[in-house]
């Protein structure tokens, strides 16, 4: 639902980083979004060309890595996947869980010219 | 690059043939320059000539404006940059200027109609006497609440965010200038009725309290989890129609903890004041222990 504030953040940051760079564009932009992340990837696509157009950003590549989600469960003392954030643990089914993966919203790099 | 086959470098012409997973075969060339728009895949199911519109292989047409042969006009840099990390260091700013003049805030949220402006009158008419209070009032439109928060001698600014769904950090430092709470005040921010974004965006605040009314569902902190997770306070207000509404407090309660473990939960009512002392002793607890903590 915030995906547009969260694009505007991602086009801000790339045009920060292209002008620090001395760079015309931005042509590629690689996203790391966590798959219990609070982002919806495709809201963040449909939202990414219009908020880049009249920026540097305008006409890039947006590629969205997901990470799989991971996390810690107290019952069973080891690391276990988790599908859904806040989810039960799929081996004991106990609520125990400690996130550590599957929460990132993170620009991982940029291409520019 | 092309996205299809991988290919990096098109400034020379080369052919491409490729094995899709059911064994059929397909080739396609790479060019340079001549063709903008760049490269042409052939041989794929449909039969339509097949350009690439992505705009990020317009070698010589687009990109650079320049076409040098052999060499790549793209650079990459790995930033590994937070998304949220503008409004973090915001929030950062935020909360040291609070942490300077001894503003202890509060940023409360909750889904649209929970009793949130109507709590914080009654907070304000029961400690007025004791403590300045100041509030920021998020809504998409309207200054009804600010109005509504000014009538009982409070000052209030409003923050309209038109198609924003949330109070961002920077909007709050901004109306932090404005507003200029009083040094060891209460700045109460309410924000825009929404159990879903506004989890994400820190503001800079002491403590998120959720509030939650129980005219809504116990599974409310199952369905929109984030925000229970988010807060370090549950209001579950309107708690003088529980006599009259089928609400199951402790399974409400068992819902919250399950997706936040650690979370301080009071039942109050805003219209009968039932349970408010509770909300205001940890108030004047919470406010303690930051005005001590290191920094």
């Amino acid at each position: 639902m915030h995906e547009m504030a969260l694009t505007e953040s991602i086009v801000e940051i790339a045009c920060d980083e292209a002008t620090k760079q001395s760079a015309r564009r931005v042509t590629r932009v690689r996203l790391d979004v966590g798959m219990l992340s609070h982002a919806e990837p495709e809201a963040l696509t449909f939202c990414f060309a219009a908020v880049a157009a009249g920026t540097k950003a305008e006409g890039a590549m947006l590629e969205i890595e997901r990470t799989p989600g991971a996390g810690w469960c107290l019952d069973c003392g080891k690391m276990v996947a988790l599908s859904e954030r806040f989810g039960a643990c799929p081996e004991c089914g106990k609520y125990r869980v400690q996130m550590t993966a599957g929460d990132e919203l993170k620009i991982r790099e940029l291409e520019i010219v | 690059m092309c996205t299809v086959c991988g290919c990096g470098d098109a400034t020379l012409v080369h052919d491409h043939v490729h094995t899709r997973p059911d064994g059929t075969t397909y080739a396609h060339r790479h060019e340079p320059a001549s063709e903008p728009n760049a490269h042409e895949h052939d041989r794929h199911d449909h039969d339509h000539h097949h350009r690439h519109d992505h705009g990020t292989v317009n070698y010589g047409g687009g990109l650079a404006g320049v076409h040098v042969p052999g060499m790549s006009q793209e650079r990459i840099i790995r930033i590994e940059r937070d998304i949220l990390s503008k409004n973090d260091s915001c929030a950062a700013d935020n909360r040291r200027s609070f942490a300077r003049e001894h503003i202890f805030a509060l940023n409360f949220v909750s889904s649209p109609g929970s009793g949130k402006t109507s709590l914080l009158v009654r907070t304000i008419m029961d400690l007025r006497d004791r403590v300045a209070i100041s509030v920021i009032e998020g809504d998409q439109q309207t200054s009804n609440d600010a109005e509504r928060i000014r009538a009982t001698g409070a000052p209030a600014l409003q923050i309209n965010t038109g198609k924003g769904c949330h109070l961002d950090a920077h909007m709050v430092g901004q109306a932090v200038d404005t507003l200029r709470p009083a040094p060891r005040s209460v700045l109460f921010i309410e924000n825009v009725g929404n159990l879903v974004c506004p989890a994400a965006f820190d503001l800079g605040e002491a403590h998120k309290v959720v509030v939650l009314s129980t005219t809504e569902g116990e599974d409310k902190p199952l369905k929109y989890p984030d925000m229970f997770a988010a807060a370090d306070l549950m209001l579950l207000n309107k708690s003088d129609l529980l006599s009259h509404i089928d609400f199951d407090v402790a399974a409400c309660m068992a819902n919250a903890l399950r997706v936040n473990p650690r979370l301080q939960i009071l039942v109050v009512s805003a219209r009968t004041g039932e349970g408010l002392a509770a909300f205001y002793a940890w108030i004047d607890a919470s406010a303690a222990r930051m005005a001590a903590a290191p920094r």
